[in-house]
């Protein structure tokens, strides 16, 4: 009854680990543009926080699938050439979700209190060091939960690189599908594996909560 | 060493600084006491540029706070700052919290700022805390270490935003010895605080602040013996009941 | 650079820019039904995982687990492709062709994912209300039934209603998916453009145009709405 998934195992799980590729450069680059982004909407420079304002707010209203469309057709025009889908969804993936990840950046920047970022500055560090040292450290710690709910939000989201062909899991079960036509068993198969990562995902991230609300350390 | 001249400041519509002036001499201690919502605090947080200022001029060492130009960075390097709630950095050991900005900004090696560290940390009276979390610690042993850290960065004058206020009554003298052996070395201090006994024992002139301005300053007893405002008469008599 | 032509004019030229507005509508029309299955499930099932009947909060827990682990798309491809096939061979032919099956394959998919996020709020909604609202409401001799029918639910829900408007609104972001399976919403309209006119920079470009309109739409009537019933001195932001 499973022979539709065994037999087409390897082919399968490849486009799996093509879905946690693209996770992870989503969510290396996500994060990184994310703790910008945070600073950004923080910023008392008006020339910082209102186009950083407008960016997040703009891509926080339109589909994830439209935006991977857009950067679809538009990296061919600003690179001269068409790009492999991978790159061209790594591109979206990282400007959409860092939207998200800045958010919750920018929660936990806002919960540092005023007086501990005047104790840094008054031992003479300045504003990159401050943010490197002090205040992005401590707002991951902080938002630990939330920003694992997130990355898991974002792996589910890679399945949306179908859109475009990526030779990723759901594209491939549907070509499977379309050979073998044992439908119920692939898709569920697919849900499945989504399934266990997320679900031990949340776990870990239930975790760090609990941890954090009976320690409040920070 | 420090010049505060017609120094105004406003939040919204509210005056939080009313014409305030004074100067600081190099080795002086200067203590500002008075009733909450007078301006003590920003008035200290002005002089290290963490807070702006609107009108008048605080000059620190010869630089001007009112001059664009003006490194703040640099300043702040000048003039040690200790806060009420200890700000000690969470996700860091008391070593690291000391160690940080001599590293990061003076450019020292891990080493030498480690070994000052331990030095800052024996003055103290904490030595055996260096590998601790602040969390691990009490309030006396953080604002000790807050203290450390201040000095790492080997400054002119040192500020105190009532240090005390947020400690256990048992822990408040540890800390206030720190600052008396400070006092006794020669620092430069400038200490907002209700602390009367170490206004008494250290203070060369003692400031009294209300709605914004100064109302009163004196030196030593006659401050506390014989204050001319009524205002002050009846804030020490809340005090020092 | 790449030498492209922009042609903004297809924005507005017959027939593609009635085609984009033709797909508002469907995405307006997706949005809003799956809202009303995502509302009652979502409150249903969300109740029910905070209950603590143990049989019932498994009920609730194993549903909204499902349905939040797996990534919508999966899910709409598992009940139009998998789904006809579970009816056995004779009524699965019958059901693929139902005209406009995508349509509602898609709807009630989109309803059954976004009850489990509701269902999410609804809990969270629960657990914050403190233990001392339940103690009180029993001493006055209700019933587990009447509590929560009378006191408990409104009183979450009004907690609730500032996440629920942004879930409402991620439903109509979420319709975008249904492009996958044919369904003729915005994003399909803006693709459907591109392979007739090989502008799809400028269709994708109006597409984002109307989610924008769509979301600043919704957010106003949420806000509205949110006015009317916020519960006056708790801040719950």
């Amino acid at each position: 009854m499973f022979n539709a998934i065994l037999e087409n195992l390897p082919y399968l799980l490849r486009g799996f680990l093509t879905n946690v590729q693209l996770a992870v450069f989503a969510l290396g680059g996500g994060l990184f543009l994310g703790a910008l982004v945070g600073l950004g909407r923080i910023s008392e420079r008006p020339w910082v926080y209102h186009p950083v304002t407008v960016y997040v707010n703009f891509l926080r209203n339109i589909p994830l699938i439209l935006v991977i469309f857009w950067f679809y057709f538009v990296m061919p025009i600003l690179v001269g050439r068409t790009l492999d889908p991978f790159v061209s969804a790594a591109v979206s993936f990282i400007v959409f979700e860092a939207t998200y990840f800045g958010e919750i950046f920018r929660a936990g920047f806002q919960s540092i209190s005023k007086d501990l970022v005047g104790a840094a500055y008054s031992t003479g560090l300045n504003y990159r060091q401050t943010a490197a040292y002090i205040l992005v450290p401590i707002a991951f710690r902080r938002m630990l939960p939330s920003l694992i709910t997130q990355s898991i939000i974002t792996f589910q989201d890679t399945s949306l690189a179908y859109v475009i062909g990526l030779q990723e899991m759901v594209r491939r079960t549907t070509i499977v599908d379309s050979m073998e036509v044992r439908s119920i068993q692939l898709y569920s198969f697919v849900a499945l594996l989504f399934f266990i990562i997320c679900f031990v995902g949340s776990r870990i991230s239930r975790h760090y909560e609990e941890k954090s609300r009976k320690a409040k350390v920070l | 060493m420090i010049e505060i001249k017609n120094v105004n400041k406003w939040f919204g519509d509210f005056q939080v600084l009313v014409d305030i002036n004074e100067v600081v001499q190099r080795g002086q201690k200067v203590v500002i006491c008075g009733p909450s919502g007078s301006g003590k605090s920003t008035l200290l947080r002005c002089i290290n540029g963490l807070e702006p200022y609107h009108k008048g001029e605080i000059i620190v060492d010869g630089v001007s706070l009112s001059d664009p130009k003006t490194n703040l960075y640099k300043l702040r390097e000048k003039i040690g700052m200790v806060f009420q709630r200890f700000e000690l950095y969470p996700h860091m050991t008391v070593m690291r919290n000391i160690a940080l900005a001599p590293m990061k900004v003076r450019k020292k090696s891990r080493k030498e700022a480690e070994k000052k560290a331990m030095e800052l940390l024996e003055r103290v009276g904490i030595p055996d805390k260096a590998g601790a979390y602040p969390a691990n610690l009490s309030g006396g042993q953080q604002q000790r270490v807050a203290i450390a850290r201040a000095l790492a960065m080997e400054p002119a004058c040192m500020m105190f935003d009532e240090p005390t206020s947020a400690l256990d009554p048992e822990m408040i003298q540890e800390v206030l010895e720190v600052m008396i052996g400070l006092a006794k070395e020669g620092m430069t201090m400038l200490v907002v605080t209700h602390e009367m006994g170490f206004a008494r024992e250290v203070a060369d002139e003692i400031i009294f602040m209300d709605a914004g301005r100064i109302v009163e300053r004196g030196r030593g007893e006659e401050f506390f013996k014989s204050p001319k405002s009524q205002r002050t008469k009846d804030f020490l008599a809340q005090i020092l009941k | 650079m790449l030498a492209y032509n922009f042609d903004w004019g297809v924005l507005w030229r017959q027939p593609y820019g009635e085609w984009l507005l033709q797909g508002l509508w469907l995405t307006i029309q997706l949005g809003c039904l799956a809202w009303v299955i995502a509302l009652s499930l979502g409150i249903l099932f969300g109740t029910l995982r905070s209950v603590q009947f143990l049989p019932l909060k498994i009920i609730g827990t194993v549903y909204i687990e499902i349905f939040r682990n797996v990534p919508f798309l999966v899910q709409l491809f598992f009940w139009f492709y998998a789904g006809p096939m579970l009816f056995g061979q004779t009524l699965q032919f019958k059901i693929n062709s139902i005209s406009g099956l995508n349509y509602w394959v898609a709807v009630v998919a989109l309803g059954l994912y976004t009850a489990s996020r509701v269902g999410e709020h609804v809990r969270a909604g629960f657990a914050s209300i403190g233990h001392g609202q339940y103690d009180a409401v029993l001493s006055t001799g209700m019933t587990p039934l009447q509590m929560y029918w009378h006191v408990i639910i409104p009183h979450a829900l009004r907690l609730v209603i500032p996440p629920l408007t942004t879930e409402f609104l991620t439903i109509f972001k979420n319709s975008s998916v249904a492009m996958t399976i044919g369904v003729a919403e915005t994003t399909f309209m803006s693709y459907k453009i591109d392979e007739q006119t090989f502008h799809g920079l400028e269709a994708t470009t109006g597409a984002m145009a109307i989610y924008l309109v769509l979301g600043m739409t919704v957010v106003k009537l949420m806000d509205f709405i949110e006015t009317r019933f916020r519960i006056p001195g708790l801040v719950r932001r």
